[in-house]
C-alpha cells in the first residue's frame, strides 16, 4: 500500500516539477546580474535623492546608462559610486558633495510674532492659508514639514530659535526637505572644503525697510556684499542677495559688511580680530 | 415638505443677531486701500498712477484677462501710492491707496433714488455693461459675472437660479438687502434673465427668513417668470451645485459646470449690483457687510465703500470687544481668520465675524474613530477622512481618483468630526496640489 502512495505522489511531484522547469525556462525574464550587485552596494535607503524612485530603479538606471555621468547617489557618496563604477567597469561620475542649507535666520527674538496660528500643524497647510505668524511672509513657519520629510533624522527644529537645523554628519543631501518646504527656504549647496560655507540666510524679497521691520536679521538688499565680493559671486535680485556657491571662494569679506548679519559663515576657525562676534554667529547657526 | 439638497449637509446654530437691522451707510474713511486682485482669475491692471485725482466710479484698474474684472474707485480723492498690502488672503498683494477728499461722483452715475423698472437693452449690451461695472459674484466666490453670463458655445441656459439662501450662520447682509431693495433686486433678476435668454427664474430662500419670502412672493406677482422657492434650512445650500440640486432636482456631474444642467446661478447681491450697473450706470463701489459676533455691542448691516479698512466697520459696531480671539472675514463656516484689522473690505467681503477666545479655540485632535459622520455630511458625496489620509501620505494619484477636486471646502466635515480632526485643512491642501498636477498635465 505504502508503495503505491509513494509512487503516485512521487509521480505527481515529478510531473509538477517538469512543468515548473519548462515554464521557468520558457517564461524566463533575463535580469542583468549587475543590477542585484549594484543594489547590494547601494545604501538601500530608498530616499529618492538620486532622482529615481528608490535604489532598485537607480541600479537599473546605472546598468542601462552608457556613462555614469549624472548618476550619483548622494547618500553613499563618492565611495559607493566608485564601487558601482568598478562593478560596471566604468569611470565614476564626479559630483561635489552637497548639503541642505536653511536660508532663514528669523529667530524668535529677531522676528516678533504678530498673530497666532492654531490650525493643523503643517507648514504646507499654513502656507496655503496665509503668510505666517510674523511680518515676514517668506520666512520659516517652524511646524517641521522638513523634519517629518527627513528619512535620516538629519534635521530638527531648534526649540530656542524655532528654526530648523541641519545635522551635518547625518545629512545626505537627498533633497527631501527641499521639496517638503512650502517656502523653498532650504537649498542644496556645495558642502565646501571642510564643510566651510558662506551663504545668505534669508529669502525675503520685500523692499529693505519692509523686510527690516518684519525681521531684524533679514537681507535688506543693500548691495554692500555685491560690491565687496572680489569674485563676482553675489547677485542682487528683487532686494535679495544670493551667493553662487560655484563662484564663491570663501573669502568671507561679505560676512563682515552685511549690516543685518544675514550672511552666515559655517565651520570656519574663529577670526582673531573679532572673536566675540564670530562665536556669537556660530552659536546662532547649525 | 420643503426642498433641500439631497446629499449630506449640516445645520449649525444660526446666530443671526443682525437680522432685521436696517442697512446703515458707513462714514467715509480717511484712506481706502483697493486691492487689484478682488476676484477669481487674473488680477486687474492698474490704469491710474500716483498723484492722479479720481472720483467715485473712476476706473482704477482694467480686467487683466478673460476671467478678470474691472476695479473702480469707491471714493473721490488722490491716489497716494500703489503698494503691497496684506489682504484677506493673508499674503501681500498689490493695492491702490487713495486719500479721501470730499465725495464727488462721476457724472454718468445716476445717484437719484428713482426706481427704473424697464430695461430694453439687448443681451450683449447688458453683459458689456456688467463687465464695465466690474461686477463679480457677491456671495463670496467673486467669480466675474460677465463670464458666467456668457455660456460656452453649445450649451444653453434653461433657468436662472438666484441664490438668496444665505446659509452661512451669523451673516445677514443678503437678507437685509432683500428687505430694503426688493424691487431693485427683482428688476436685476429680470435683466439677468434677458442677458441669458431665459424665461424662468427661481429665487431660492431658506425658510429662516419668512419675512423675505412673504415680501418676495408679493413682489413676484408683478414680474413675469420669477418663482420664489422657500427651502429647508441646511448648510451648505448656498453652494452652486447644492442649490441646483435643491431647486431643480438635478445633480451637476463631477467636473462639469452648472450650465451643463441648464442652470445659471447668481447671488441676490449680484442681482442688485446688476440693477445698479445697468439701470443707474453705477459700478461696483460699495456693498453690504454684516458685522456680528456674540460679543459685539451692536451687530449691524453696513453699506461700505470697497477698500474701507475693517477696523472702521468694527468701530461702527461698537469696537473690538475684550476677549476677542479671532476676527473672521466672511461667515464662521467658510470665512477666514484675518491677520489684522487693517485688512480692507473687498468685493467678496460679506461679513465680519468676531469670535471670543473660547469660541475661536481649536479643540485637541484625537484619532479617527471611523464613525463616518464626515462621510454622511459631505454635500459632494466624498469620503473626507480617506481624502485627508491620502493627502497626509502624499498620494495625489489616489486623491485625484477619489475626486478630491470636487470638494467645495464647505467645512461640514471638520464641523461634525467628534475627534476634531482638521479634515478640511488637509483636503484643501490636497485639492490645491491635485489641481496643480491636473493643470500641469493639460499644458
Amino acid at each position: 500500500m505504502i508503495l503505491i502512495a509513494i509512487i503516485s505522489l512521487g509521480g505527481i511531484g515529478a510531473i509538477g516539477a517538469g512543468f515548473l522547469y519548462a515554464a521557468s525556462k520558457k517564461f524566463e525574464v533575463y535580469e542583468d546580474p549587475r543590477i542585484a550587485e549594484i543594489q547590494d552596494v547601494l545604501p538601500n535607503a530608498n530616499c529618492g535623492g538620486c532622482g529615481y524612485p528608490g535604489c532598485p530603479s537607480f541600479a537599473t538606471a546605472c546598468v542601462n546608462a552608457d556613462t555614469l555621468d549624472g548618476l550619483f547617489c548622494p547618500v553613499g557618496g563618492k565611495d559607493t559610486m566608485a564601487r558601482v563604477a568598478s562593478i560596471m567597469g566604468m569611470e565614476a561620475g564626479g559630483a561635489d558633495p552637497m548639503i541642505a542649507v536653511v536660508r532663514c535666520n528669523g529667530t524668535c527674538s529677531a522676528r516678533p510674532h504678530l498673530n497666532n496660528y492654531d490650525g493643523a500643524k503643517s507648514c504646507a497647510i499654513a502656507a496655503s492659508l496665509y503668510g505666517g505668524e510674523t511680518g515676514c511672509s517668506f520666512g520659516c513657519y517652524s511646524y517641521g514639514d522638513c523634519v517629518a520629510s527627513c528619512g535620516f533624522d538629519a534635521i530638527r527644529i531648534n526649540p530656542e530659535t524655532r528654526l530648523p537645523e541641519v545635522i551635518e554628519d547625518k545629512c545626505t543631501s537627498c533633497g527631501a526637505c527641499v521639496k517638503a518646504c512650502p517656502k523653498n527656504i532650504i537649498e542644496l549647496r556645495k558642502k565646501g572644503p571642510k564643510s566651510r560655507r558662506v551663504f545668505v540666510s534669508c529669502i525675503n524679497k520685500d523692499k529693505g525697510g519692509v523686510a527690516r521691520k518684519a525681521c531684524a536679521n533679514a537681507c535688506i538688499g543693500c548691495g554692500k556684499c555685491v560690491k565687496e565680493c572680489p569674485f563676482e559671486s553675489i547677485t542682487l535680485n528683487d532686494n535679495l542677495a544670493y551667493i553662487d556657491y560655484m563662484k564663491c571662494r570663501l573669502c568671507r569679506k561679505c560676512v563682515g559688511v552685511c549690516p543685518t548679519g544675514a550672511i552666515h559663515e559655517l565651520n570656519f576657525p574663529p577670526k582673531k580680530e573679532k572673536p566675540a562676534e564670530v562665536t556669537e554667529k556660530t552659536n546662532q547657526k547649525q | 415638505m420643503l426642498r433641500t439638497f439631497r446629499i449630506g449637509g449640516i445645520h449649525p446654530p444660526e446666530n443671526k443677531f443682525s437680522a432685521g437691522k436696517k442697512i446703515t451707510p458707513l462714514d467715509l474713511p480717511a484712506q481706502v486701500i483697493i486691492p487689484l486682485g478682488q476676484h477669481i482669475g487674473a488680477p486687474a491692471k492698474a490704469v491710474v498712477k500716483k498723484g492722479d485725482t479720481v472720483k467715485v466710479g473712476t476706473l482704477l484698474a482694467q480686467a487683466g484677462g478673460f476671467v478678470s474684472a474691472n476695479i473702480h474707485s469707491s471714493v473721490s480723492g488722490k491716489v497716494n501710492k500703489i503698494d503691497q498690502v496684506i489682504d484677506a488672503s493673508g499674503y501681500k498683494k498689490p493695492a491702490i491707496f487713495i486719500d479721501v477728499d470730499g465725495d464727488e461722483w462721476e457724472e454718468s452715475i445716476d445717484r437719484s433714488e428713482r426706481y427704473i423698472k424697464d430695461c430694453n437693452l439687448s443681451s450683449k449690451e447688458i453683459i458689456t455693461k456688467i463687465a464695465d461695472a466690474g461686477i463679480v459674484g457677491l456671495g463670496g466666490a467673486t467669480f466675474p459675472t460677465q463670464v458666467k453670463l456668457s455660456p460656452p458655445p453649445g450649451s444653453k441656459a434653461e433657468v436662472l437660479i438666484i441664490n438668496a439662501v444665505e446659509c452661512e450662520p451669523y451673516l445677514t447682509s443678503d437678507h437685509s438687502l432683500m428687505m430694503e431693495k426688493g424691487k431693485e433686486i427683482m428688476t436685476g433678476v429680470t435683466i439677468l434673465m434677458q442677458a441669458i435668454h431665459v424665461t424662468k427664474a427661481v429665487i431660492g430662500i431658506e425658510n429662516n427668513k419668512p419675512d423675505a419670502i412673504n415680501y418676495f412672493n408679493e413682489l413676484a406677482r408683478e414680474y413675469k417668470g420669477i418663482e420664489i422657492m422657500p427651502l429647508k434650512v441646511q448648510y451648505p445650500q448656498g453652494g452652486e451645485k447644492q442649490l441646483i440640486d435643491a431647486v431643480m432636482r438635478r445633480q451637476v456631474k463631477s467636473g462639469a459646470l452648472p450650465i451643463s444642467e441648464g442652470a445659471v446661478v447668481q447671488n441676490v447681491g449680484t442681482a442688485f449690483a446688476v440693477y445698479e450697473a445697468v439701470q443707474k450706470n453705477k459700478p461696483l463701489v460699495e456693498r453690504v457687510v454684516t458685522v456680528t459676533g456674540k460679543g459685539v455691542a451692536n451687530p449691524c448691516n453696513l453699506l461700505v465703500r470697497i477698500g474701507t479698512p475693517i477696523s472702521k466697520l468694527i468701530e461702527a459696531a461698537g469696537g473690538i470687544p475684550e476677549n476677542t480671539g479671532k476676527i473672521i472675514g466672511g461667515g464662521p463656516m467658510m470665512g477666514k481668520a484675518l491677520v489684522s484689522a487693517d485688512v480692507p473690505v473687498t468685493k467678496g467681503s460679506s461679513g465680519i465675524l468676531i469670535l471670543s477666545k473660547e469660541e475661536a479655540k481649536r479643540k485637541p485632535v484625537y484619532d479617527c474613530i471611523r464613525c463616518a459622520k464626515c462621510v454622511n455630511v459631505c454635500p459632494m458625496g466624498l469620503n473626507p477622512t480617506f481624502l485627508m489620509n491620502l493627502t497626509e501620505f502624499l498620494d495625489w494619484e489616489a486623491a485625484e481618483k477619489n475626486n478630491i477636486v470636487d470638494c467645495i471646502e464647505c467645512g461640514s466635515c471638520s464641523y461634525t468630526c467628534p475627534a476634531n480632526r482638521p479634515l478640511l485643512d488637509h483636503i484643501r491642501l490636497g485639492k490645491g496640489k491635485v489641481m496643480g498636477i491636473i493643470r500641469a498635465r493639460k499644458s
